[in-house]
């Protein structure tokens, strides 16, 4: 405990925390931002033709079992980023993310009942409207599940790249093992769980900002 | 170019022999995944029947089993080594930590699943409560509860090469060495052994799933499954 | 139907294309005269040399960023050469080793001498400092006390040696023609760091691969064996860097902590660090006070 607030007295040490957070949020949101776009695209292929359906959802299985650490540092490699780029962190967790939302989506789409697309069509609405107001909406609760699950996990995955030193608060563990020193490891497993149950929360009010039939079904 | 380098390393005769060869690595890295997805079972399924049987502390279970995704296990493995001295507690608690939540949420969606109607037929049968869930409830929630383990062992093997970081052999050896020097040959090649080892537990633990799960519940079970996973599914390190 | 699509997955491509190379902490965009990155090694000592550097080159004037806790040398200087790095606390022994695989000098004025010629184009080397901190072999008191004392006591095959993963790659031909020393095991642990301490304290490992400034050695009361035949080279710190990346300036600026620099209160730092658990900014701070920088 006196380790800790030693720790934490420091002005210094607590504008370093701030910035790591700031890096971490931004390193774990930024690919679920990108990852909830691309699984859109991409479930709404596999939705609509589905001899890619099985090949993508093979392939996202394959996805998820590269040990991010490989993926980390794997991609300055294959696409020329700088090695010590954030971006390899960014797009290693756009991949894995983009990798476990397209099969909600695709669930989601296929869940729609057939007579409300078939409605949609009725009024008059074109596919690409029909897509955007009928069909995208009613697939966000499940979407919603998926990506509950990939910010929590982004969220948790980021620590990894300090050992490629690119790595939010996951830089505290690195540093603190190397001290011997549990007060900045103890800090950055708190900040961690926090950040994840802020970002968890937020998105619980989105989806529900996102879904208001749902509520009127409930009350 | 990168690939041929981890054919290099993965076929060069020096890393097949001796202490720290590729069949010793693999052996410790199957080792602490087999801890770990064993440990964790004996933790989230016994938890996940109950709590899926009793209905009571549903709300929990699922915020506990969030909060329990959320801890970075690279931050619980040095931790844990710090305060025990050691590695191999702190490896083996942090990847169990990483298995229950998946575990969990397969076993209590399982139960969840079970048809009210089955459950209720059970009971006008005159079935006790252990003889529900043993009986009709347990078989039946068995199709999510692999789909469970198996999510579990995926996301352990990927992250058992964090053990690395704190001095266990596992494959995140040539992972970690291979990154410090940048001799992609190696670094490629470790994490090709740990993605071959991950498929193959997965198709073993598919099959083993076929074998287990009754032959009256594997096609109806399949289409529900499916949507399921959403809720499942996690995160690899 | 189709072209839409094709539109619409390229737009996001375009996204995220464009958003991964949003500036998440600077250290992404190639450092130019304006804006220096400092990098260091995942070792205390590195560490706070970095921010002995930075501070240095902040007096300047000049914008600095610390990226801090890059693995191993390899990277480091790929990292240098791809611009994602500007500067970096070096060692000259192991830098030239580096550079110049067939390398056999270790005394200090022409391993500097050497390395000066041997940098690749585009990086350069500035004047060495006084201080030094070598790698070298440890044993426990009770190991020293059955008679090892120097390299060449290690005999063939007897023990196992905890070290960093690029030491077998470096080293292990080395001390076998200078001494026909051989391991039963080298065991990778880390650099310097405490896997590679409890291994030695713990038995896993007799001998371990640290470093001379390390307060580990003292606390421990390890032993530190002899080198006669040099296998280790002289290592004084010198700054490794991307020859347009710091100004005069700068370089002077460098030059003069090269000069403050001594083995002594260089371990002196560290030791504020690792067992006094004082923040590496500040204890670099206190030291760029001391020497009015």
């Amino acid at each position: 405990m006196g380790e800790l607030a030693q720790y934490l007295g420091d002005a210094g040490t607590r504008a370093a925390l701030l910035s790591m957070l700031l890096d971490h949020v931004v390193l774990s949101l930024l690919p679920l931002v990108f990852a909830i776009v691309l699984a859109v695209v991409l479930g709404l292929v596999c939705h609509r033709y589905r001899r890619v359906n099985g090949f993508l959802v093979g392939l996202s299985n394959v996805v998820y079992t590269i040990p991010s650490l490989a993926l980390f540092a794997i991609i300055p490699a294959v696409i020329g980023t700088q090695v010590l780029d954030p971006a390899n962190v960014v797009i290693a967790l756009t991949v894995y993310t983009t990798a476990l939302l397209v099969r909600p989506v695709v669930d989601a789409l296929d869940a729609v009942p057939a007579h409300v697309t078939a409605a949609a069509t009725a009024m008059g609405f074109r596919p690409w409207r029909r897509f955007l107001t009928v069909e995208l909406p009613l697939s966000v609760p499940v979407l919603a599940a998926g990506v509950r699950v990939g910010s929590v996990s982004n969220i948790s995955l980021v620590s990894v790249g300090a050992l490629i030193g690119t790595g939010g608060l996951g830089t505290l563990f690195t540093d603190g093992f190397r001290q011997r020193y549990l007060a900045p490891i103890v800090v950055g497993i708190v900040l961690t769980l926090v950040l994840a149950l802020v970002v968890d929360l937020l998105l619980v009010a989105l989806r529900n900002a996102l879904t208001p039939w749902a509520r009127a079904g409930r009350a | 170019m990168i690939f041929l380098d981890a054919f290099a390393w993965l076929f060069d005769p020096v890393n097949w022999t001796g202490t720290k060869s590729i069949p010793v690595r693999v052996g410790v890295h199957l080792l602490y995944c087999l801890g770990a997805v064993l440990g964790a079972s004996a933790i989230a399924v016994p938890l996940g029947l109950y709590v899926g049987h009793t209905g009571r502390g549903g709300l929990l279970l699922v915020g506990g089993s969030n909060a329990l995704r959320a801890l970075p296990t690279l931050g619980l493995v040095t931790f844990l080594y710090l305060v025990a001295g050691g590695g191999q507690v702190g490896v083996l608690i942090g990847l169990i930590v990483l298995a229950v939540p998946p575990i969990l949420a397969g076993t209590y969606a399982g139960i969840q699943d079970v048809d009210r109607g089955v459950v209720d037929a059970a009971r006008g049968m005159g079935m006790t409560g252990a003889q529900r869930l043993w009986r009709v409830e347990l078989p039946n929630a068995l199709p999510l509860l692999v789909g469970g383990v198996r999510n579990a062992t995926l996301q352990v093997v990927a992250t058992a090469s964090v053990a690395a970081y704190v001095g266990i052999e596992t494959l995140g050896r040539p992972l970690l060495d291979g990154l410090r020097v940048l001799d992609y040959g190696q670094f490629v090649g470790g994490a090709v052994l740990i993605a071959l080892l991950a498929v193959l537990l997965d198709v073993l633990l598919a099959l083993a799933g076929k074998l287990v799960v009754p032959r009256g519940l594997r096609l109806s079970a399949r289409p529900r499954r499916r949507v399921k996973q959403v809720e499942v599914g996690g995160s690899t390190a | 139907m189709k072209r839409t699509l094709a539109v619409i997955v390229a737009a996001a491509f375009a996204v995220s294309a464009c958003g991964s190379k949003d500036d998440l902490s600077g250290a992404n965009q190639p450092s130019t005269a304006g804006e220096v990155v400092v990098g260091s090694a995942d070792f205390t000592e590195n560490k706070i040399l970095a921010e002995i550097y930075a501070g240095a080159l902040k007096s300047t004037g000049a914008k600095v960023t610390v990226k801090s806790g890059i693995g191993a040398r390899e990277l480091v200087v790929k990292a240098l050469q791809d611009k994602s790095l500007g500067v970096v606390p070096e060692y000259t022994g192991n830098l030239l080793n580096y550079f110049d695989k067939s390398n056999t000098k270790t005394a200090s004025e022409e391993v500097y001498t050497a390395l000066k010629s041997a940098a690749p184009s585009g990086l350069e080397v500035l004047e060495k400092s006084a201080a030094e901190d070598k790698d070298v072999l440890v044993v426990t008191k009770a190991t020293a006390a059955s008679g090892v004392k120097s390299i060449a006591d290690l005999g063939e095959g007897k023990y196992v040696l905890g070290a960093a993963g690029e030491w077998a790659q470096r080293w292990q031909t080395k001390i076998k023609d200078l001494y026909g020393v051989t391991f039963k095991e080298i065991k990778t642990t880390d650099a310097g760091g405490p896997v590679t301490v409890d291994a030695l304290k713990n038995g896993t490992a007799q001998v371990a691969n640290l470093y001379t400034t390390s307060a580990d050695i003292k606390a421990n009361d390890f032993v530190e064996l002899d080198d006669p035949k040099s296998m280790y080279p002289a290592q004084n710190i010198v700054p490794l860097l991307r020859s347009d990346a710091v100004d005069a300036k700068g370089k002077e600026a460098l030059n003069k902590v090269s000069k403050a620099l001594t083995t002594e209160n260089l371990a002196e730092l560290v030791k504020k660090v690792d067992i006094d658990k004082q923040t590496i900014a500040n204890v670099a701070a206190e030291f760029l006070k001391t020497v009015q920088l």
